[in-house]
């Protein structure tokens, strides 16, 4: 736990912490990283803890719509990429929760404050996967979201959460590829098997836009995270990114967008149709078709593995006091 | 329509191939169930990773079986398209996972066998075993190394713990004799040198069983009654779920590519 303890806000008064705040945002205004043992404005540490946890939770959440077919996948290939991908999910959840803690919380706080419902992780993680289509979408889409909004944070302005982007994004972009090859596939193949391809992307593509957060005007913290460097486009300015990267490879593959009002205006940018909010607000209440499911199959892994993490920390306690009473002798 | 099963033509060197590939298989398919489930995120990467280990050999073995057959069948087919009756691993592996300790002991008891097994196979006279041997064996010696540290940290854990782990051993330990085992078609392959001989394992299995379950506080059951009948087909009743969950998309749309 050295971290918390180098982490301990330290005392000071108003005036210093004007001066250490200027200094501060003359380091970030320059591009340089903000590291664990340097002095950081608190909202700034808050914002982060909640930002990386959240993305932490996200991934460990986002194991379960996936992790559904893990045993029902099609061929011993599919079966393999996509335990493998899942795997590399909870790597990821793992490193964030790191990142986390560098900032001074504890993966433990964070955890309970999930399976409380208190923490928020990514809306799209709380829709069904239906189909195997459904798999290929995820890796094409909801990955290739996460790579939008990610990239720019391997510039984040603090150092632990910049670095750990660069290694996750190299491997979303592995897994974005897998999704786009299963569809691919399935775009090729029977047309039962386009069918279902055309059916998931129809049932998920709203709700992958919605992954870029609300419009800019209704957006909370873009403000603050803006001038911190730890967001460099805004949502709207993501999704618009996202969309005229993914229309042409839809194209590619067949398929129809699921929005009649898309077209493509004079600068080649494809402009979407209205994104029902209301959707989204209810998703993040937690009304979503999978929130209930999502958050009781987490409790449930939680619960029913307590007695085995007690059994590890009985067992490691025991082992110490043997050693020093072996050591005494 | 579904896909219907094939007919596979097992000659002993094919069947022999199917039995660990099929043991390879429906292990990695019960560990992956754990996939986010785990009772840490540490064990939910441990588990898949495992499983990934098991469903690679597996892989590798189907091929084998399947260039050795000559009939057009491939790894899929193998996996995705045989019944209950044409599966021929072993009880163990198609335990249900149950909780944590009886995954770990499961883990424990197949690993430290494949380990042994797979170390002999290494001098095989069939070089494609041999090798599939060689990659085998370093990673059921990671699996045994894991299992090996969880059981011990089960049994001597908690009341709770122990009481778990104990449990465990004595429901699985029935489901250890028929890795042990040999008849007339391995029998064959053996004196060719192509087949290790599984029954010289025991004594050097119960020697790294025994070191486990006594560091666990653990009791081997004196029961010496063994159940048999995975290698011949003859399944217990979870087999057939695992096999309709595993195999649900390949028979719902027959001859589909994926």
């Amino acid at each position: 736990m050295y971290t918390q303890a180098l982490n301990s806000p330290e005392e000071g008064s108003l005036a210093e912490d004007a001066v250490r705040a200027s200094r501060f945002q003359a380091r970030v205004d320059a591009e340089e990283r903000i590291e664990p043992n340097d002095w950081m404005p608190a909202a700034y540490r808050k914002t982060l803890v909640r930002q990386i946890s959240q993305h932490a939770h996200s991934e460990i959440v986002g194991m379960l719509p996936e992790g559904n077919w893990i045993t029902r996948a099609p061929s011993l290939r599919r079966k393999a990429a996509l335990l493998a991908k899942v795997q590399d999910e909870c790597g990821h959840g793992l490193y964030l929760y790191a990142a986390a803690e560098t900032l001074g919380a504890s993966r433990e706080e964070l955890v309970d404050a999930m399976l409380a419902g208190k923490a928020k992780y990514s809306s799209i993680f709380n829709y069904p996967t239906l189909t195997w289509a459904d798999i290929g979408v995820i890796g094409w889409l909801v990955d290739g979201a996460a790579i939008m909004n990610q990239i720019p944070l391997c510039r984040c302005s603090y150092g632990p959460y910049a670095r750990a982007m660069i290694r996750v994004c190299k491997e979303e972009s592995f897994h974005q590829r897998q999704g786009y090859e299963i569809m691919l596939t399935l775009c090729r193949g029977t047309a039962e098997q386009k069918a279902m391809a055309q059916d998931a992307l129809n049932r998920w593509w709203w709700p992958v836009l919605m992954m870029f957060g609300p419009p800019d005007q209704a957006s909370q913290h873009s403000d603050a995270s803006t001038k911190w460097k730890i967001k460099r486009f805004s949502n709207d300015e993501l999704r618009q990114k996202f969309i005229d990267a993914t229309v042409p490879q839809a194209q590619y593959l067949g398929l129809t967008m699921p929005d009649p009002e898309m077209t493509q205006d004079a600068q080649g940018h494809w402009r979407h149709g209205p994104i029902d909010w209301n959707e989204f607000k209810q998703v993040l209440a937690g009304n979503g078709p999978c929130n209930r499911d999502r958050l009781s199959a987490r409790r449930k892994a939680h619960a029913d593995g307590a007695w085995v993490r007690e059994a590890a920390a009985a067992y490691a306690e025991k082992r110490a006091r043997r050693q020093m009473a072996q050591a005494a002798e | 329509m579904t896909a219907p099963s094939i007919t596979v033509s097992e000659t002993p060197l094919v069947l022999y191939t199917l039995r660990r590939a099929d043991d390879a298989l429906i292990l990695g398919h019960r560990l992956s169930e754990w996939c986010g489930h785990a009772p840490m995120l540490e064990e939910d990467m441990a588990l898949s990773n495992m499983a990934l280990d098991l469903i690679g050999q597996a892989r590798e073995l189907y091929g084998y079986a399947a260039k050795v057959e000559g009939r057009g069948h491939d790894e899929d087919k193998l996996a995705y398209l045989r019944d209950v009756r044409q599966y021929r691993n072993l009880l163990l592996v198609e335990r249900p996972n149950g909780d944590f300790a009886h995954t770990m002991v499961r883990q424990l008891f197949y690993a430290a066998f494949a380990d042994l097994y797979w170390r002999g196979m290494m001098g095989s006279t069939d070089a494609t075993l041999a090798a599939i041997a060689a990659k085998s064996e370093k990673e059921c010696a990671y699996h045994l190394r894991h299992a090996s540290e969880w059981v011990i940290r089960l049994g001597d854990g908690t009341d709770e713990s122990h009481r778990r782990a104990q449990a465990a051993v004595d429901d699985l330990w029935a489901y250890t004799g028929e890795m042990f085992s040999v008849d007339g078609s391995e029998r064959g392959l053996i004196d060719a040198g192509i087949a290790t001989d599984p029954t010289m394992l025991l004594p050097e299995w119960l020697s790294i069983v025994s070191h486990v379950a006594r560091e666990a506080t653990l009791v081997l059951p004196e029961n010496d009654w063994m159940q048999q009948g995975g290698r011949d087909g003859r399944h217990s009743e979870h087999l057939g779920h695992l096999l309709s969950e595993l195999q649900y998309m390949q028979r719902s749309f027959p001859g589909a590519t994926w």
